[in-house]
């Protein structure tokens, strides 16, 4: 995030960005010459600053937030990588096609200790986005390839040879839809991911940062606990490609958010997910280290949890967990 | 709602009332553009006599032609989709089940049954693509899952006959997790030695395709049938070129390496059974 240069500013957040840059106006101004009445108007303007982003952050939309899950100053997966641990060594390639840079993993150590617990070493991995043209390129967008969904499964089966807990951040707009990625077999490396992770004997977190489109997303995400950060988003299509579909125009993506339930706060009545994480007032962007420390925490306090199982009980709850998925009746 | 819960066990529609025009009317074949007679291709298995195009079935023509003595055992179809998001796009979800269920006269858009295949108990299950496009939900995630619980608890093979658009949008999350549902539930069946066995038919794509029917031990397809995780016309947009001809159908498919074999429509409860036979005779079973 260092050559983070322009501010990227989501439309519903522009009456803050003036108000903020009046304040900074405000503050240059006093510099040199503090006086009583520059100092009240200045607490006044501070505080009419927090107030208006309260209140904005407070009653977004879930198109507003599927704005956020995909600003481009958020933490992506190697900002989280970097932050929640000591070490880390990526490891590349699939052994059977390629390398795909847009999945990336390895071993590290996780720390816990800077919430409370033990420090340990982790597989984690995850979709990695770009954060200019070119990297954004180099990345596919965080949008893997076949080669992507079996490099993160040699990788979790590592994890299960050498006993080490998996740790999954899920941040994509969905897996790539290619001529290539259909010839080497997308929808078969999504399904293998899935039901080798539900019998891998080891604890698996599953973290939602960002974009979690469809099986793009899934693909890495089964396991013993789903976390959810609050302004990420996660469900079975985009809300564009739904409004292509179900209202055949791209124009009815803000609808669409709204009947798909996509949020953290609906997934967790529907028992999607298990957790939500807190994100700082203002998106994890505005403040991305307090937004990892956020997700750390809530990491390092499900391991120490799922430490109390056996394995058999583990993989017992895994699967009861996803058979129990679902709403229906039963005349 | 008496229309979905079917009085008589199993529908007995002949074949010839499944397409969608009066008898002795014509139909034109999608793959060589020849007038077909309706009953005439309804008499061959809704397979094209002059192209070989196998027309789409129902699960219910998939049971009549695969069981023996066309006698088999339907459960769950009291399963019963909700709306469980309030999902409203043009239409409300729930009208548009209403209006499904009443059209089609299913409950949703799979339908699980045993009986024997060749003497061989087996359980199965079967999509239909007229039920909003053949589209899992939490229905059909759980119709499967149970004829996958079925097949562990009476230790016979599962036989999935997959024909789906994908997860059912309207269901969101919920949907995609069926995805994880099934396949998870496929390893128990796995750790206690049974077959699988899917039969690919057109079109299979998305959600469906990423779980359940490409975790078989051995994937069957009807020749023509389009296989694939994202569709044509999306890939055509990413791609920003035409596509190669023939590409995401059975015989692509199968010369990238993930169908075993391609069987028309006639020969396949034979293809069925013979692999019944290789697989359950003489096999210890595991507990």
């Amino acid at each position: 995030m260092a050559e983070r240069q322009t501010k990227h500013l989501l439309d519903f957040e522009k009456p803050l960005f003036e108000l903020e840059q009046k304040l900074e106006e405000m503050r240059n101004l006093d510099s040199g010459r503090t006086t009583a009445v520059v100092n009240r108007s200045l607490r006044s303007l501070e505080k009419r600053v927090s107030v208006l982003r309260t209140s904005i952050y407070e009653n977004l939309t879930r198109w507003q937030r599927v704005q956020i899950a995909r600003h481009p100053d958020r933490p992506y997966t190697l900002d989280h990588i970097a932050g929640l641990t000591d070490g880390f060594i990526e490891f590349h390639g699939d052994r059977l096609f390629g390398d795909d840079p847009a999945m990336v993993g390895g071993f590290a150590t996780f720390k816990g200790s800077r919430f409370g617990f033990t420090d340990r070493t982790v597989m984690i991995l995850g979709q990695q986005k770009g954060r200019n043209t070119k990297a954004r390129k180099y990345r596919r967008f965080g949008m893997p390839n076949p080669e992507g969904y079996r490099k993160a499964l040699r990788l979790m089966k590592l994890a299960a040879k050498f006993n080490k807990p998996i740790i999954t951040l899920l941040d994509t707009p969905g897996a790539f839809p290619g001529l290539e990625a259909e010839e080497r077999g997308q929808a078969q490396a999504i399904a293998l991911n899935l039901f080798e992770m539900a019998r891998l004997p080891v604890p698996i977190v599953v973290n939602l940062i960002g974009d979690g489109a469809s099986g793009g997303a899934l693909g890495i995400g089964v396991g013993d606990r789903i976390l959810m950060m609050e302004n990420a988003w996660y469900s079975v299509i985009s809300p564009e490609s739904c409004s292509s579909i179900l209202w055949r125009s791209w124009d009815y993506k803000e609808e669409a958010a709204r009947a798909l339930k996509l949020t953290a706060a609906d997934l967790i009545d529907i028992g999607v997910i298990d957790e939500i994480v807190s994100e700082p007032t203002g998106g994890a962007h505005s403040d991305p280290e307090k937004a990892i420390h956020s997700l750390g925490e809530a990491i390092a306090r499900n391991l120490e949890e799922l430490d109390g199982f056996s394995t058999a009980e583990l993989l017992k709850n895994r699967l009861a967990k996803f058979d129990g998925m679902g709403v229906f009746e039963e005349n | 709602m008496s229309w979905f819960k079917r009085q008589a066990k199993g529908i007995k529609t002949a074949l010839n009332d499944q397409i969608n025009v009066p008898e002795g009317q014509w139909v034109k074949c999608p793959g060589c553009s020849q007038p077909l007679n309706a009953r005439e291709l309804g008499n061959n298995l809704l397979v094209c006599p002059k192209c070989t195009y196998h027309f789409k079935m129902t699960s219910q023509d998939y049971f009549e032609l695969l069981f023996d003595d066309r006698k088999f055992r339907i459960f769950d179809d009291n399963l019963i989709s909700v709306d469980p998001l309030d999902f409203t796009d043009k239409k409300a979800y729930t009208t548009r089940l209403k209006n499904t269920r009443k059209k089609t006269g299913l409950s949703d858009s799979a339908r699980a049954a045993t009986g024997k295949v060749g003497g061989h108990s087996v359980s199965m299950a079967s999509m239909d693509f007229s039920f909003i496009g053949g589209s899992m939900g939490s229905v059909v995630g759980e119709v499967i899952t149970r004829a996958i619980k079925r097949a562990c608890r009476k230790k016979t093979p599962l036989i999935l006959i997959t024909q789906s658009g994908g997860a059912r949008m309207m269901e969101g999350a919920l949907s995609l997790m069926q995805m994880a549902k099934t396949a998870a539930n496929l390893t128990k069946l796995s750790d206690k030695g049974l077959p699988f066995i899917v039969i690919l038919t057109n079109p299979t794509t998305g959600g469906v395709t990423a779980s359940f029917a490409m975790l078989g031990d051995v994937h069957i397809a009807e020749p023509g049938a389009l296989i694939g995780f994202a569709g044509p016309r999306i890939i055509r947009e990413t791609m920003g070129q035409d596509l190669p001809d023939g590409f995401q159908k059975s015989e692509f498919v199968q010369e990238h390496g993930f169908i075993d074999m391609i069987v028309e429509r006639k020969d396949l409860r034979g293809r069925l059974i013979h692999l019944l036979h290789l697989f359950m005779e003489a096999v210890p079973l595991a507990d």
